[in-house]
């Protein structure tokens, strides 16, 4: 009998290991911006800027008051929408998962919400809720947490049966049930679910602020537009991008330590 | 086997199915007790409704007609004083949880102090040979020591009756021999009662003290068979034993009859 450790095979040296890694990282931007650069230089449109002018437009825009105007509401609308998102959306799933006549009764019903796209709800949330935050965070949980139900739905269906006969012998409680087998038996489903939800939140976030808001990125994004602020306008495009990837980084490192377990078990499946 | 009244007691249980294409008769009239302490090995041809067997004792499953009796009260639900170790430790086990967190799982709703949880926890792993293996994950291991750990997981939840499903079906013969004598070792040195089904009539032979041989479905008591096989059993030399090969022989001509001819008439003993 061995122990199937989780063998790395040695490594060359850290330091040119990480270097490698940077290299490889940002290698690429850094000749687009350069053929940018150049690019910009020689052209005559208006409506396109080059690397300089945007950066500095970008520190006249979006470093002082307008951070805490429209960067911070924007940031709190969509981390409340994805915060509300998974939480109705695990909660539901859950539910939907473990009882297959809720599944069967809800299903068409999903179906049919699931297909509505959510910037068309915004006008209706407007009258219904007025031009507030909360009809804000409602348009993005109206779309962001469909692939985190379904997901979740699916993940909770999928938990394996003999799991649950074993759940079952050793007579183990409904709650610790839900937390100690259904959540993490789920959980790889469940984080496909959120990955998803992030970009369609944010596009969400954006879109909703475009129609009714006096504050936030995409109104912003829109005023410069309509004023014909172009390098302005560029700049918070690039800010939502910026807000895009590091959505995605912070949502990296959660996953990796919530899935620590599965990563673990696949490596060692496929060795 | 007069004396002591038995631990449990299955009175003519039947168990059908019903299926697409009309009912299935899994177990058709199964009767026999066990005592405790007892070792009792169940072998049956392939599709013989052993798996329905253990899972009506189990409480996993309810019984057409006919009751499992434990300690003279009916077995309705999934009892406290019964573990299962499932051929599938690799679906058994959750690769969430540690070791040690697997083996804790069914004593968290015990009211234990976690004194009294840390040490049987720590006393279940130690008599599977698993001691330094508490914070591993289970997909660490190889399948036997998952299946190990499944035992210890067991052993620690304390049951009156541990209920083995082809535990062993899908290790390899060496891993398989280490682990049909650490079974052996748990009977003799904590009087555990096993009921332990299997398909493989070797492994019956050489663990039980006692063998039910099954009929094909729908299911009976074919035979049931004292193994009088001296209590310290080794690989080596109780295979080697006249007296092993004549009750293996035995055991594989009951199974081959049953096959043939379900439920016929017992068979003498040798």
């Amino acid at each position: 009998m061995t122990a199937l450790g989780a063998g790395r095979t040695a490594p060359r040296g850290l330091g040119v290991r990480v270097a490698e890694d940077v290299l490889y990282a940002v290698g690429l931007p850094v000749l687009a911006v350069g053929l940018w650069a150049v690019w910009s230089t020689r052209s005559a449109n208006r409506f396109l800027v080059g690397p300089r002018p945007l950066l500095d437009a970008f520190r006249q825009t979006w470093i002082g008051p307008a951070f805490v105007d429209d960067v911070l509401p924007s940031v709190y609308r969509l981390l409340a929408g994805l915060f509300a998102s998974i939480m109705l959306g695990v909660a539901a799933g859950v539910l939907i998962g473990r009882f297959r006549p809720l599944r069967e009764i809800l299903e068409p019903l999903l179906e049919f919400f699931r297909a509505i796209p959510p910037p068309v709800l915004i006008p209706v949330a407007m009258l219904l809720l007025g031009i507030t935050d909360t009809m804000k965070v409602v348009v993005i949980v109206s779309g962001a947490i469909w692939p985190i139900l379904l997901n979740t739905i699916e993940g909770v269906r999928a938990t394996d049966s003999v799991m649950l006969e074993t759940a079952d012998s050793y007579r183990i409680s409904r709650w610790e049930r839900v937390w100690l087998l259904i959540l993490p038996a789920a959980s790889p489903r469940i984080m496909t679910g959120v990955r998803q939800a992030l970009s369609v939140a944010l596009i969400l976030m954006v879109i909703s602020e475009m129609f009714a808001s006096s504050a936030g990125l995409g109104y912003r994004i829109a005023y410069f537009q309509r004023n014909y602020l172009i390098a302005e306008m560029w700049s918070g495009i690039l800010l939502l991008g910026l807000l895009g990837v590091l959505l995605a980084v912070a949502f990296g490192v959660v996953e990796r330590r919530v899935l620590r377990w599965y990563h673990g078990m696949r490596e060692v499946t496929r060795a | 086997m007069p004396d002591a009244s038995p631990l449990l007691r299955v009175e003519h249980l039947r168990k059908v199915y019903a299926s697409g294409r009309g009912e299935v008769e899994a177990i058709g009239d199964l009767s026999f007790t066990m005592m405790p302490g007892e070792l009792l090995c169940v072998v049956g041809p392939s599709g013989c409704g052993k798996t329905t067997l253990l899972k009506c004792l189990a409480g996993l499953l309810r019984p057409t007609s006919g009751l499992v009796k434990m300690e003279g009260s009916p077995v309705t639900g999934p009892s406290p004083a019964m573990a299962v170790v499932f051929q599938e430790y690799g679906r058994s086990l959750y690769p969430w949880l540690t070791v040690r967190g697997n083996v804790e799982l069914p004593l968290r709703h015990k009211k234990l102090s976690r004194a009294e949880r840390d040490r049987r926890v720590a006393d279940a792993l130690d008599a599977v040979g698993l001691p330094q293996s508490a914070r591993s994950h289970p997909w660490q291991l190889s399948g036997g020591m998952q299946q190990r750990v499944a035992i210890a997981r067991a052993i620690a939840y304390r049951p009156e009756v541990l209920i083995m499903d082809e535990p062993f079906a899908a290790v390899d013969a060496q891993t398989r021999a280490d682990l049909e004598d650490l079974v052996r070792d748990l009977h003799l040195n904590r009087g555990i009662s096993t009921v332990f089904v299997t398909h493989d009539i070797d492994e019956s032979v050489y663990l039980g003290q006692r063998v039910l041989v099954l009929s094909h479905s729908p299911t009976r008591v074919q035979e049931d068979l004292v193994i009088d096989l001296p209590r310290e059993r080794d690989q080596l030399t109780t295979r080697a034993l006249p007296r092993f090969t004549e009750l293996r022989t035995h055991v594989y001509a009951q199974i081959q009859r049953a096959k043939r001819a379900p439920a016929s008439a017992p068979h003498p003993a040798p």
